[in-house]
């Protein structure tokens, strides 16, 4: 066992970087006990407390440089000399900027850009304070989140109204602000129109009818599937068409909802009468998205395209119709077109093992039920394209009737997808008709999408409706 | 209505906190997006934050209770001696750092300081008679903060110790330290050997009556002024005060010379002792900081942390909206770098009332503004500055007189809010120094803490309740 005592006279550093520089001393194999300090009173008798000899201390200040070590040898003596020069000369790498911490939560990511409108799809039992903070803040909100307790809703929409601030959702898949599309939305033409949605994929239908016909959207804005409940009582719903009324720059109003509770229907039918602009209703289960854009266009002098992608398919195999969808609000439709044609349309698989369906049975696969632990179907299509597969082979089914939707937010390439299991249908005799929901200017190119669902076999139409009666005059012959 | 029609006739601009889909789909559009790196609360929070939400009081009370915590203006008015500053303090009463505390919970630093306490006041014949009596029951142990005090590490407080008085200037409140001792082995790092002893004699016949006088002499000195210039020097408050006490020495100098009755030696020895030791303001720096957390306290609803503090066995938190009640949970293990030849083995569990400095933005809050000790934190002084950004997410404001120079004279984040730390699960950092787990060794290290958590959660839940 070696020790060693030197004293460093008027070498300078600050306490800090010396218990580093102790500390790197420590970690040396071999030594077993090391200081390194300015030799102040204090660190003089830590050093007699370590049982060094304090001989060579005799005259230090606390301007000078006490270095004391203990080890097994002289050359770890020499090896703590040079980790002490590195201790005490090592400089970290110069930062080359301040990196900011990622905000946290809404409230200092919102303060960040000077967010006027705050987008939460956090899990629907935390997004309650988060769109809180959101109000509080003075953010307008949109929660595509669901599973948001409808107490909670009811309060965020008051407190909405309190501060004239919009809260769309929760269960909100689609706005359109200022031409910005928030959560599934597609790309629009900005125009007179102005739409007030209960309905994600009914909203982006209404958007994409329109287009075409050449006529452009300036706000849609999502009010979440339960604002028309008898328990909301379509407070975002009214608010938004008031605000839209009250817009110089929308000429005509559409306004979408599934069924709503009888009392609110009313409530919301007084207030559209009431408003300076005209306000087209569409409640599904009375008209159709279809119906709807047509009421839209005729107000602004246009008429509807009825743009398809047609192919021959009436020598397809005979059978029940299978309806696979990714938008609830476009299965509802579908369902009320053909409904009259076929007979009842059932909208739950009738045997979850071998999923077989005496009759003609319309799917909702975006519905909470089957996208457990995955994503939506419109960005995930591997549900969907399982049973497609499956349906294929089915002698049973005759027409298989399938929603496509594109847009910001939705897969990338859903045609590529799906023409293996389209081709493998259409091959086995039944007919695919798919109804394919999006704008030219939609990021997927509506039109390529189109045609390759066609050159798979399908025919492909713009209006779910128009594709809803393809499939029953197909699986009725007519 | 006025609001949705600046929605509809405006550029939306958009934050996001959840999949990252949705933002990326805002991008591809062309438009900017401030996304949030949103993480669940804290557990056995989610019930409390969505009643305090709903309830819709918090807001208002915060701000409040900030304001009231940012108006107070610390001055330094008198020194005078524990006995007759505080009222309720018999003979028998010392006062402790942290949430209340009994002899026989008390870590070792703590059971030192009562031990030197009762020998410094006469209470005891030796250290193991002192113990015997402590655990007798003898001695009546009470929180410096239920008395409007605080102190550093044990922060133990007897009756004869001088005690700082600090007066509000803009209001009517006032609060009190003790002087600080010094580094080493000091009372308040749980050392009691006589040389700890002499010297706190000494403070309170010598420092305590010479400084009194002085100031008495010279008037208030404004602490938040000296405390706003010293981190433009280099300190932060709580583990470096070099700056400030070199300021408060070129307050007091001039007075200190000429304005006592005090013989020269003794005047001379006042001044070496507080140029001696760059802890010396540490205390007045939190006396400062406690004027704002009571001024703060009391405001319903609110969840603003008007104190942290450690006994050394437990860490305790309370809320300006929740009264007096303390929050508590096992004070932690300090991350810190050691003297000598102490390590880890050797440390305490977090101890002191210099918490308060946190609480008050300053100390962890302020590190920033302080590179001379940025060792503690990694070695960097961009290391420092993100340590310091952090705590912008959990604070309510930014404060107007303490600016950090790096961060191009930003406020620093002041005004801790216990809904922010469990929605976030960002924790207070804390900068502090380490004493030594054996009674009667004194301090042994410096470095780092972070508030436990369950503080917060159970006071935010508590918080809920009383709504």
């Amino acid at each position: 066992m070696v020790s060693r005592v030197e004293i460093h006279p008027g070498r300078y550093h600050d306490s800090v970087r010396l218990m580093q520089a102790s500390k790197a001393l420590q970690d040396v194999p071999g030594v077993t006990d090391a200081l390194v300090a300015m030799a102040t009173e204090l660190n003089l008798s830590l050093l007699a407390d370590m049982g060094f000899d304090m001989e060579a201390t005799t005259s230090a200040g606390p301007n000078d440089l006490l270095l004391a070590v203990r080890a097994d040898n002289d050359d770890t003596i020499a090896t703590a000399h040079r980790v002490l020069d590195d201790a005490l000369t090592h400089r970290a790498a110069a930062d080359s900027g301040l990196t900011v911490p990622q905000p946290r939560t809404v409230g200092t990511a919102a303060d960040v850009n000077g967010a006027n409108i705050v987008l939460l799809s956090v899990p629907g039992e935390h997004a309650f304070v988060e769109a809180m903070e959101a109000l509080e803040g003075g953010r307008h909100v949109m929660i595509f989140s669901d599973n948001v307790p409808v107490s909670q809703e009811v309060i965020l929409k008051q407190r909405g109204v309190e501060r004239g601030l919009l809260v769309m959702g929760p269960d909100c898949g689609t706005a359109i602000v200022n031409g910005l599309g928030l959560g599934f939305a597609n790309a629009v033409h900005p125009g007179p129109v102005g739409i007030v949605g209960a309905s994600g994929t009914g909203i982006q239908q209404v958007c994409s009818l329109l287009d075409d016909a050449g006529v452009g959207v300036r706000h849609a804005l999502g009010t979440g599937s339960h604002d028309l409940s008898e328990e909301v009582g379509a407070i975002a719903t009214l608010q938004a068409l008031a605000a839209l009324d009250a817009d110089p720059a929308v000429e005509v109003i559409a306004l979408i909802s599934k069924p709503p509770a009888a009392s609110v229907a009313a409530r919301v039918r007084a207030a559209a009468a009431g408003c300076s602009k005209p306000v087209v209703v569409i409640f599904m289960g009375e008209s159709t998205l279809e119906d709807g854009a047509a009421e839209v266009l005729a107000l602004m002098d246009k008429q509807q395209t009825a743009l398809s992608w047609p192919t021959d398919q009436d020598d397809h195999r005979r059978g029940t119709v299978r309806g696979l969808f990714s938008g609830g609000t476009l299965r509802d439709e579908a369902r009320f077109v053909a409904m009259p044609v076929l007979g009842p349309i059932g909208t739950k698989e009738l045997d979850s093992i071998t999923r077989r369906n005496s009759d003609h049975t319309f799917i909702d696969y975006g519905d909470d039920e089957y996208t457990k632990g995955r994503a939506h179907p419109m960005i995930d299509q591997t549900v969907r394209i399982d049973r497609l597969e499956e349906v294929a082979v089915d002698a049973d089914v005759g027409v298989i009737l399938m929603d496509v939707v594109l847009g910001y937010g939705a897969n990338a390439d859903p045609a590529a997808e799906l023409v293996p299991a389209i081709t493998k249908a259409v091959a086995s005799g039944a007919a695919v008709v798919v109804s394919l929901c999006g704008t030219q200017r939609d990021p997927q190119d509506r039109d390529r999408q189109a045609k390759t669902l066609q050159a798979a076999g399908a025919s492909v139409w713009l209006s779910n409706a128009a594709a809803a009666r393809q499939a029953a005059r197909l699986a009725t012959g007519g | 209505m006025r609001h949705i029609t600046d929605l509809l006739d405006n550029e939306p601009v958009v934050a996001t906190a959840g999949t990252d889909m949705l933002a990326a789909a805002i991008e591809q559009q062309g438009a900017a997006v401030s996304r949030a790196e949103w993480r669940p609360p804290v557990a056995g929070s989610e019930t409390a934050l969505a009643k305090l939400a709903a309830d819709g009081r918090m807001e208002e009370a915060n701000r409040t209770a900030i304001a009231r915590m940012l108006a107070v203006r610390p001055h330094l008015v008198d020194v005078g001696v524990a006995r007759d500053v505080f009222t309720d303090m018999t003979d028998r009463t010392l006062f402790h750092a942290g949430p209340p505390l009994e002899w026989e919970r008390a870590s070792g630093p703590m059971q030192g300081a009562i031990i030197g306490a009762m020998l410094y006041e006469g209470l005891a014949a030796d250290p193991d008679d002192a113990a015997v009596r402590a655990a007798r029951g003898e001695i009546e142990l009470s929180p410096c903060h239920h008395h409007g005090a605080v102190g550093p590490m044990a922060g133990v407080t007897s009756p004869s110790m001088p005690v700082a008085i600090v007066e509000d200037a803009a209001g009517d409140g006032v609060s009190y330290s003790t002087l600080n001792e010094g580094l080493g082995k000091v009372l308040r790092y749980g050392a009691f050997a006589p040389e700890v002893i002499d010297r706190l004699r000494w403070m309170d016949r010598v420092l305590g009556p010479v400084l009194g006088a002085a100031l008495r002499r010279r008037g208030p000195i404004d602490l938040q002024s000296l405390i706003a210039q010293a981190l433009q020097m280099g300190d932060d408050g709580h583990n470096r005060n070099r700056a400030v006490t070199s300021l408060f020495l070129r307050e007091i100098g001039a007075v200190l010379i000429d304005g006592t009755e005090a013989p020269v030696e003794q005047r001379r020895s006042v001044f070496e002792f507080i140029d001696g030791n760059d802890h010396f303001m540490l205390n007045l720096v939190m006396a400062a900081g406690k004027l704002g957390s009571d001024a703060a306290a009391g405001v319903t609803a609110s969840s603003l942390v008007t104190v942290m503090a450690r006994n050394g066995t437990d860490f305790g938190v309370r809320l300006s909206g929740t009264g007096d009640r303390w929050f508590t949970a096992p004070a932690p293990p300090v991350d810190g770098l050691y003297l000598g030849g102490y390590t880890e083995e050797d440390a305490s569990p977090d101890i002191g009332d210099s918490t308060i400095t946190e609480t008050v933005g300053l100390g962890g809050f302020a590190m920033a503004a302080a590179p001379a000790i940025v060792g503690f934190v990694g070695g960097t002084a961009s290391n420092a500055i993100q340590r310091t950004l952090a705590m912008y997410e959990i604070t309510m404001a930014e404060h107007p007189a303490y600016q950090i120079p790096p961060l191009e004279f930003r406020g620093t984040p002041v005004g801790i809010d216990a809904a922010r730390v469990v929605r976030t699960g960002v924790r207070p950092q804390i900068n502090t120094g380490v004493a030594g787990k054996v009674p009667g060794t004194g301090m042994v290290g410096a470095g780092l803490v972070e508030a436990p958590m369950e503080c917060f959660t159970d006071a935010i839940n508590a918080l809920a309740d009383s709504l």
